[in-house]
């Protein structure tokens, strides 16, 4: 990786989606090179305040900054819930699309290597449509690292996943990313406890963010440990005493 | 393909055809037409058969004039739809503009053009690109305007040129709308060019029906309009395997 990865810096944060306030006053610190991993019901925010961080919309009032100071934008990649491959382009076409999009020189070479390192090293030439869902996920996952940059949004990336091949993803996603600045959006709390470094609660009306205590050792970890099974029950319990009755 | 799947695909529009001559032949026959309103399909047969070289050379002249127009159309609308997406001074100028060669009959256009154009192909093939502006512009600028929001989100992301989204993004994704544009502008562009011909000519299967018609020539008529209905069924049919084959990411599901 090129550059150092910053911890984000939420102040004051006020996020509205189609005119109504999902929160305001939110503040919150996401530690630079760790997986923090944001859970919650659907409809509570998640998604609207990933693409606030992204740059994608613009928040209601407050700021997002990375804490070294130097500007957010240009640092940042985001991968969205649905895969959003081009099923024009052959497999290794869309890992550098940001190149293509930029209009630089792609580089051929490394959108190879990384494929072959998300174990597609043999359909570099296939169409999307010709590639399992967890296959596509996994052009998104090679074109997303393609970028290299510090900050890593994924907002439910996993979701549409059968649980064997959610979990190699998770695997991937840990090895891949490692020492970047990721922030992952799930309503699994499995996903949580296993990829988590910081696990963050979003409930409440108003919503609340609160952090909830991590399960120990190296991530991505096991599912079946004895902390990890733990940290899921509690974690669910949270979830359920938050949505209420 | 097998011969049996030639002769079931086949099956349906001969089947077709067969049916609607046998009622055409009964009309004739049994409601006592008169054969100058409408000649017994055997004479419009014979008509074909012994003015052969004469509706090849006219059908060429139509055929000649669809396709420039097809072609010169649809360049033009792809471009303008192209400008109308990248700046919204031209989209705001050229929408009404568009919008008026659809609003203007060709029918009462037709003169005025023979006028300017001459009496050769040029003013058919203007015509021609008249009747398909529209459609095939309004229906490429749709598929521009209706990228999928999750793609150009991600484009954003990647701090990508407005240029190159346009070219690399919303472009391709709009290719099946633009095609359904250029399926209904192969099957009306003929239109376009018989008009003109109708109009003023010297030659050209709108030309020959014109003339064939004044002359009570009814058979001749009727065959130049068989020709004519089959080039066109030829036509689009070329058209729709040409898109399918070029935009081969798109689920084409025509199992019959």
């Amino acid at each position: 990786m090129t550059a150092p990865a910053p911890a984000l810096r939420l102040r004051d944060l006020a996020v509205a989606h189609g005119g109504r306030a999902l929160f305001t006053g939110l503040d919150l610190t996401l530690p630079a090179g760790v997986f923090s991993v944001l859970l919650g019901s659907s409809g509570v925010g998640k998604t609207s305040l990933l693409r606030v961080i992204a740059g994608l919309d613009r928040p209601a009032a407050g700021t997002v900054a990375a804490d070294d100071g130097a500007r957010l934008a240009g640092r940042v990649a985001w991968m969205g819930q649905r895969d959003l491959l081009q099923p024009w382009a052959r497999v290794i076409d869309n890992v550098m699309l940001g190149d293509r999009l930029r209009g630089r020189r792609p580089d051929r070479d490394r959108a190879a290597e990384l494929l072959r390192r998300m174990g597609l090293a043999d359909r570099l030439t296939a169409l999307p449509a010709e590639l399992s869902g967890g296959m596509r996920q996994r052009v998104a996952l090679a074109r997303t690292l393609y970028e290299d940059r510090p900050v890593v949004l994924m907002d439910e990336p996993f979701s549409a996943l059968d649980s064997v091949t959610r979990a190699r993803m998770q695997d991937l996603a840990a090895e891949t990313l490692h020492g970047r600045t990721v922030v992952l959006i799930t309503h699994d709390p499995l996903e949580a406890c296993r990829l988590g470094q910081e696990i963050l609660l979003m409930a409440g009306d108003p919503v609340r963010v609160a952090g909830i205590a991590v399960p120990e050792g190296a991530v991505p970890r096991p599912a079946d440990e004895e902390s990890v099974l733990h940290a899921q029950g509690v974690l669910l319990r949270r979830m359920l005493d938050a949505a209420g009755p | 393909m097998s011969m049996r799947r030639i002769a079931g695909r086949l099956g349906r529009p001969v089947g077709t055809l067969c049916g609607l001559g046998l009622l055409w032949w009964g009309i004739v026959r049994l409601g006592g037409v008169p054969p100058y309103l409408l000649p017994p399909p055997g004479a419009v047969g014979r008509a074909l058969w012994a003015q052969r070289g004469l509706l090849a050379g006219a059908a060429g002249t139509t055929l000649l004039e669809t396709g420039l127009g097809l072609l010169l159309g649809t360049l033009g609308g792809g471009v303008l739809a192209l400008l109308m997406m990248a700046s919204a001074p031209v989209r705001r100028w050229m929408m009404p503009l568009v919008l008026l060669s659809q609003a203007v009959p060709v029918f009462a256009l037709a003169p005025l053009l023979v006028l300017w154009f001459g009496f050769g192909i040029a003013s058919k093939v203007v015509m021609a690109v008249l009747v398909i502006f529209f459609p095939i512009t309004s229906s490429f600028f749709d598929g521009l305007r209706r990228t999928p929001p999750g793609w150009l989100d991600l484009a954003r992301s990647m701090d990508a040129r407005p240029g190159l989204v346009l070219l690399r993004l919303r472009l391709p994704a709009a290719l099946p709308a633009f095609a359904s544009g250029l399926r209904v502008a192969a099957a009306i562009a003929p239109l376009g060019a018989v008009v003109g011909e109708w109009v003023g000519a010297s030659s050209g299967l709108g030309f020959l029906m014109q003339t064939a018609n004044t002359r009570f020539e009814t058979d001749l008529m009727f065959a130049a309009l068989l020709v004519l209905a089959t080039m066109t069924v030829l036509l689009w049919w070329g058209v729709d395997r040409a898109l399918a084959r070029m935009l081969y990411w798109v689920p084409d599901d025509r199992s019959d």
